[in-house]
């Protein structure tokens, strides 16, 4: 089957992207295909670099990257929900005169189009949040 | 299959201010306008309130997005229901919402009303032929 992913929710303060997580994993695991994982609302915070959780925590944002470089996963975060939380890449930090970047390894800011097209594309589309 | 059209369900739950979550959530339904598919929108819990006429977030700092619900319609996004015991538990009545409509193209662009008053059962039946559904 194939599946979009939708993240609403940060790392940490919800168990949305700690689910998110496990659900994509365990679809690849079984063989499914996963079309688009898409970060919306505070999700976009699922893709910056910058974090240092304690050591004997798990490192979500690492965590993602590794699943999306170990199977291809697109992993877009939504530039208008980027722009409002601070998570930048090399191109939008230029734009909006910004010091520095921070998205992470395996993430790209793309629009909300690209949510749509997932929901399109996919069997089902998967919701994780409130 | 590309070119497939799909029932698109975008419901909304939270109230228009405190969150940005009815502001991202609306900004999401603009941009699927432009896709073509069949949408619809369901408001209930708190979210019934993101139709409330005469909102006024001046005092709070918020942009007052109300009119942007207005514009609806042109997007043809022209079905949007809201839970009967979402607004009565809330004490509004129908005539409290914003009076949304569209111009029907296949009827001599005669102007409809957008909202339509269900119950939570027949929001259940909406629910049920949806393929794709995003709360927000």
């Amino acid at each position: 089957m194939k599946f979009g992913i939708l993240v609403n929710e940060g790392p940490y303060q919800h168990q949305a992207s700690d689910t998110a997580y496990q659900f994509v994993k365990a679809a690849l695991d079984q063989g499914h295909e996963i079309v688009r994982v898409f970060f919306y609302h505070d999700g976009v915070n699922n893709g910056t670099r910058l974090t240092t959780p304690p050591q004997d925590d798990r490192n979500i944002v690492n965590r993602w990257s590794e699943l999306a470089k170990e199977h291809e996963l697109d992993m877009v975060v939504c530039v208008a929900a980027a722009q409002r939380r601070g998570i930048v890449d090399a191109d939008e930090a230029k734009r909006h005169g910004k010091d520095a970047d921070n998205i992470a390894d395996g993430f790209r800011i793309s629009g909300l189009g690209q949510l749509i097209e997932a929901g399109i594309k996919a069997d089902r589309m998967m919701i994780f949040g409130d | 299959m590309a070119n497939q059209t799909k029932k698109f369900l975008y419901i909304n739950r939270r109230a228009p201010y405190g969150t940005v979550y009815a502001l991202e959530g609306l900004e999401t339904v603009l941009i699927g306008a432009a896709f073509e598919q069949d949408v619809s929108m369901a408001f209930m819990d708190d979210g019934v309130f993101q139709l409330k006429d005469h909102q006024d977030s001046g005092e709070t700092g918020m942009k007052n997005f109300s009119p942007t619900y207005r514009a609806l319609g042109d997007y043809e996004v022209t079905k949007l229901y809201v839970e009967r015991e979402s607004l009565e538990a809330r004490g509004l009545r129908p005539e409290d919402l914003m009076a949304l409509t569209y111009e029907d193209e296949d009827d001599d662009y005669k102007e409809k009303p957008s909202i339509h008053i269900v119950s939570s059962a027949e929001l259940a039946d909406i629910l049920e032929i949806q393929d794709v559904i995003f709360n927000f």
